[in-house]
């Protein structure tokens, strides 16, 4: 079985976010760069997949739809153990344009089993997943939060509103996923970081695509009013306050 | 001309949501002056007809037969038949695990754009712009959709249910569906319980809650209150509380009109996915929690003494 997990590149969890100049982008000075922690969970169950399956998994694969500047990235997914990278060269203006470009990476490498993330840190569109499946047809399935392989392909659960479901989902297949599916993600060891620096990272130029919505401007939350305080002994008056001033209760 | 809104049941009745969903839908159809269609897929209880029809709900396509939850691929062919019937100007979708699995597939199928998770009424119609949140509630993105057919996807709790005069006709909906791919062994569900995306008050505890064992009191006070339960990362790590319970950058992002936090330090990914609550409220013991910066009412105190009290605190104010 070959997988192939598709990877954002994303600015870390901590990082506060200041507006470029052109309030289209965000200050991208002083920004450490990460895997989408929810692509990241998606490589950690194909490695541990591939632990817990030994043999039946032949190669993992990582994709990225961006400019030079997200190779870095997919360096730290070939120092956590996928075997091979592949990065379209196009900074996409939408889920649209990365999932028309996933596509035929997809077309062209073949896998059985398509992972990423239900969401990535920076769009929070949830949109590549499901368009991913819609443009190639594959089975497939959002929300995951387990996954193991079976006989017949894949033995998955999914969150839906008010309850999970457990499916048995046929190969090809795409899931998006999220968390539960995986433990802690792995941080990549000096041995790990050796070989990532000699394993295949492939560059392809992007098919054509028109992008259906674009970003036109950002704005930050505005600054928050000083809290009021209240003594410890007075539960009583914090919930006198939440009734008739911020009238809430 | 319509705007096609696909209202979800949930064990045959509308939730809050989406009678904020059918709010919203009739307050578009109005301000770009289309017709009104409902889509809705599964089986229905009487009553809650009459329900929808107070929020503005006219025609609708009551796919009855139609099983509640399907696979994916199939659910979305039903919703293609339902746009090939009526061609929609706007399709809008609730922003729950149901609309982030099909707005994307219906935007493949028509070349539609998405504001996935509107935040309340667009910014224009003309062109169309909405804001949505950015950076998992960092910042805020105005997005503008170029295509001819719009997909929105509502995020909850961002405008008001407003009732409005409706006149539900119920239309048979049968179109005929591929055999799914996927297959259902087995559905767990959580009935009865509020779902933290559709909870209007939020009980939330983390690490400062020292253990799994000490839950007993903030589901107490969140059951008193009429409240969702939600948890920090941390405490979701430890296996504490049950992932889908994690609010924060990368568990579930809410917004409430009331959050409680209680012993939440408030890192900033934390902050990110509970900033637009409408009010919020931190409890810790630590003067200096970063949480402070970002609530509206603080108390500097332990949680563990401080729970039972507002329980009975509340209970004085309801009687």
């Amino acid at each position: 079985m070959k997988i192939l997990v598709c990877i954002s590149n994303v600015p870390d969890t901590t990082t506060r976010i200041k507006l470029a100049g052109d309030k289209k982008s965000v200050e991208t000075n002083g920004v450490q760069w990460i895997i989408n922690p929810w692509d990241e969970l998606a490589l950690t169950r194909a490695m541990e997949l591939s632990e817990q399956n030994a043999g039946s998994i032949q190669s993992i694969s990582v994709v990225s739809v961006g400019d030079a500047s997200v190779e870095p990235t997919l360096r730290k997914a070939l120092a956590v153990g996928a075997n091979e990278a592949i990065r379209v060269n196009l900074v996409p203006a939408d889920s649209y344009s990365v999932a028309v470009q996933l596509a035929e990476v997809v077309k062209q490498e073949n896998p059985d089993l398509v992972l990423l993330g239900i969401e990535s840190s920076d769009f929070n569109s949830s949109g590549v997943g499901a368009m991913l499946a819609e443009l190639l047809g594959f089975a497939s399935a959002s929300s995951v939060s387990s996954l193991e392989l079976s006989s017949s392909g894949l033995t998955i659960k999914r969150e839906v509103e008010g309850g999970t479901e457990q499916l048995e989902c046929p190969l090809p297949a795409i899931l998006s996923v999220q968390k539960g599916i995986a433990l802690e993600p792995r941080i990549p060891a000096m041995r790990g970081i050796m070989m990532a620096r000699s394993k295949p990272l492939k560059v392809v130029e992007p098919v054509a695509v028109e992008p259906l919505s674009e970003w036109i401007e950002l704005e930050l939350p505005e600054a928050k009013s000083a809290c009021k305080m209240i003594p410890e002994d007075n539960a009583k008056e914090l919930i006198r306050l939440l009734h008739e001033e911020a009238k809430v209760i | 001309m319509s705007v096609l809104v696909y209202i979800e049941n949930r064990d045959g009745q509308f939730k809050k949501n989406q009678l904020e969903l059918m709010s919203y839908a009739k307050k578009i159809s109005e301000a770009s002056n289309q017709d009104i269609v409902t889509l809705s897929i599964g089986n229905v209880k009487e009553e809650e007809w009459a329900r929808l029809s107070a929020h503005g709900a006219t025609r609708v396509l009551n796919g009855e037969n139609l099983p509640n939850q399907i696979d994916n691929e199939v659910f979305a062919q039903a919703l293609f038949a339902a746009i090939e019937l009526v061609q929609p100007k706007y399709l809008i979708l609730s922003d729950n695990n149901t609309g982030k699995a099909l707005a994307p597939r219906v935007s493949v199928k028509y070349r539609a754009g998405i504001v996935s998770g509107i935040l309340g009424l667009p910014i224009s119609y003309e062109p169309f712009i909405g804001k949505k949140r950015a950076y998992s509630g960092k910042a805020f993105a105005h997005v503008k959709v170029n295509s001819d057919l719009k997909v929105l996807t509502l995020s909850p709790n961002s405008f008001e249910i407003k009732e409005s005069s409706g006149n539900v006709q119920l239309e048979a909906f049968e179109p005929t569906l591929p055999t799914p791919k996927t297959k259902v062994v087995q559905a767990d569900k959580q009935t009865g319980k509020l779902l933290l995306s559709e909870a209007d008050i939020v009980v939330s505890g983390g690490r400062g809650m020292k253990s799994a064992d000490n839950w007993g009191p903030l589901e107490e006070l969140a059951e008193a209150m009429g409240a969702a339960t939600a948890c920090s990362r941390p405490v979701s790590d430890e296996g504490w509380r049950p992932h889908h319970e994690h609010v924060g950058q990368t568990g579930k992002i809410i917004g409430p009109t009331l959050y409680i936090a209680l012993g939440i330090s408030g890192a900033i990914q934390h902050l990110a996915g509970v900033s637009s609550s409408k009010v919020i409220v931190a409890i810790n013991k630590d003067p200096e929690a970063p949480i402070f910066a970002a609530a509206d009412y603080g108390i500097v105190g332990d949680v563990q003494k401080l729970i039972p009290q507002l329980i009975v605190a509340y209970k004085e104010l309801k009687q």
